[in-house]
């Protein structure tokens, strides 16, 4: 497919990034390219450059601090978190990238892509609201943090306004999560999927039944299935699922999410 | 844009278009016919490439991001010739029907024995999910693969 014509800008910081997407109306960030490329051919996006974060070693890398405090720059591939020796330390985070798409997807694609591009049936957005990671969002006036729960506010809409960018993904320490997605075929587009995390009480984030994930809490996995029913939700309907079909699936699936976060 | 590009060892220096994929830049402007266009969504894995190393789909990247890239196609697996142990593996197991995905299965399948030479069926099968053959000849491509697995 020959995409529209676009301007192409290789930053060699963050700055110099900043500064373009500020200074371009029209411009977008490209980070792992394997949603905006096809949304481009598609044309339900035709941006007017791409400002191309790849090779911003600012961007990249997993640390673990002394207090189990995982950092994640935005860049970090699925696969390089797969890789990672410190971002076991929360092994969810590998254990679900390893169910996104395929190999050649998952080497190019990135978290804070996933996280940004906050499609209701992408992976990330629910595990990150369940687990409590904190977004460092960089824009002209210096770095802010937001809560998961807030970063997401609508379908294809986080707290990253325009002349921003997701620059890293905080994470606490902690084991007892859990996630759970019914997909079309191995590893496919989520039909409905759900993250939870013990912590006390059970927390878990429903993805695919709302624009942003949507949170319910529970005093054990016993009182998830209640606690679903008691959200309200009114899933979309779409040629692979009925919204009373997804409905039910947030029930099972949440409640699946809660009993492998307290199991373990 | 000017992008210099080592692909199968050889450097090419060309004017791209930004808007222009890698895939097309193979293709139409080197005539590296070997990568296919299946699904030009990033689903079939028909244009497999190594990438700096890395298996990609080349339908979703910029020619212009491949610039100062070493990338690996089809074409530079066999050497004066001579078929590489896997192209030779997936002849004697039929493991090409009509052939369209076998540039993008020997991509994904040289990419895993690299990491891994021993890989079990599972992680055969889970290496190959990105390639999507229409003939339905999954079997064979995983015997063949398997077969040439230490």
């Amino acid at each position: 497919m020959l995409l529209r014509e676009v301007e192409y800008a290789k930053p060699g910081s963050v700055a110099e990034a900043l500064e373009l997407l500020a200074a371009n109306d029209g411009a977008r960030a490209l980070a792992g390219g394997q949603t905006i490329i096809n949304v481009m051919k598609a044309r339900a996006a035709s941006p007017d450059m791409l400002v191309d974060l790849n090779g911003l070693g600012e961007l990249k890398g997993i640390e673990l601090a002394g207090d189990g405090t995982l950092t994640i720059g935005a860049m970090t591939t699925y696969t390089e978190l797969m890789g990672s020796a410190e971002a076991k330390a929360r092994p969810i985070l590998s254990e679900v990238c390893a169910t996104i798409a395929d190999v050649q997807v998952r080497n190019r694609g990135t978290i804070g892509g996933n996280l940004c591009s906050n499609d209701p049936t992408n992976h990330l957005p629910p595990l990150m609201v369940a687990i409590g990671a904190r977004m460092t969002i960089a824009g002209a006036g210096g770095e802010r943090e937001v809560p998961a729960a807030e970063f997401f506010l609508g379908v294809y809409l986080t707290a990253a306004g325009p002349g921003e960018l997701l620059s890293r993904i905080s994470i606490p320490a902690g084991k007892k999560d859990g996630f759970a997605a019914v997909t079309l075929g191995a590893d496919g587009t989520c039909l409905a999927n759900a993250a939870a995390s013990v912590n006390g009480s059970v927390r878990v984030a429903l993805g695919c039944v709302d624009a942003v994930p949507v949170v319910v809490t529970a005093d054990s996995p016993d009182g998830v299935a209640e606690a679903v029913r008691g959200a309200n939700l009114l899933p979309p309907s779409d040629v692979h699922a009925t919204s009373e079909y997804r409905m039910h699936l947030a029930e099972v699936l949440a409640t699946r999410a809660a009993e492998e976060a307290a199991g373990r | 844009m000017d992008v210099t590009v080592t692909v199968n060892g050889t450097t090419y220096e060309r004017d791209v278009e930004p808007r222009k994929l890698l895939i097309h830049f193979l293709r139409d402007d080197l005539d590296l016919t070997g990568s296919h266009i299946g699904c030009d969504t990033g689903n079939c894995g028909a244009c497999s490439v190594i990438f700096d190393g890395v298996l990609a789909k080349s339908c979703m990247l910029l020619a212009v991001q491949a610039n100062g890239a070493s990338i690996e196609t089809v074409e530079g697996l066999s050497e004066d010739g001579e078929l590489t142990p896997l192209q030779q593996a997936f002849n004697e197991h039929h493991a090409l029907q009509c052939g369209y995905c076998t540039p993008g299965m020997l991509m994904s399948a040289t990419a895993l024995l690299r990491e891994n030479p021993s890989p079990s069926e599972d992680e055969i099968k889970k290496a190959l999910q990105g390639n999507i053959c229409r003939c339905t000849g999954y079997w064979n491509i995983v015997d063949a693969v398997k077969s040439v697995a230490k």
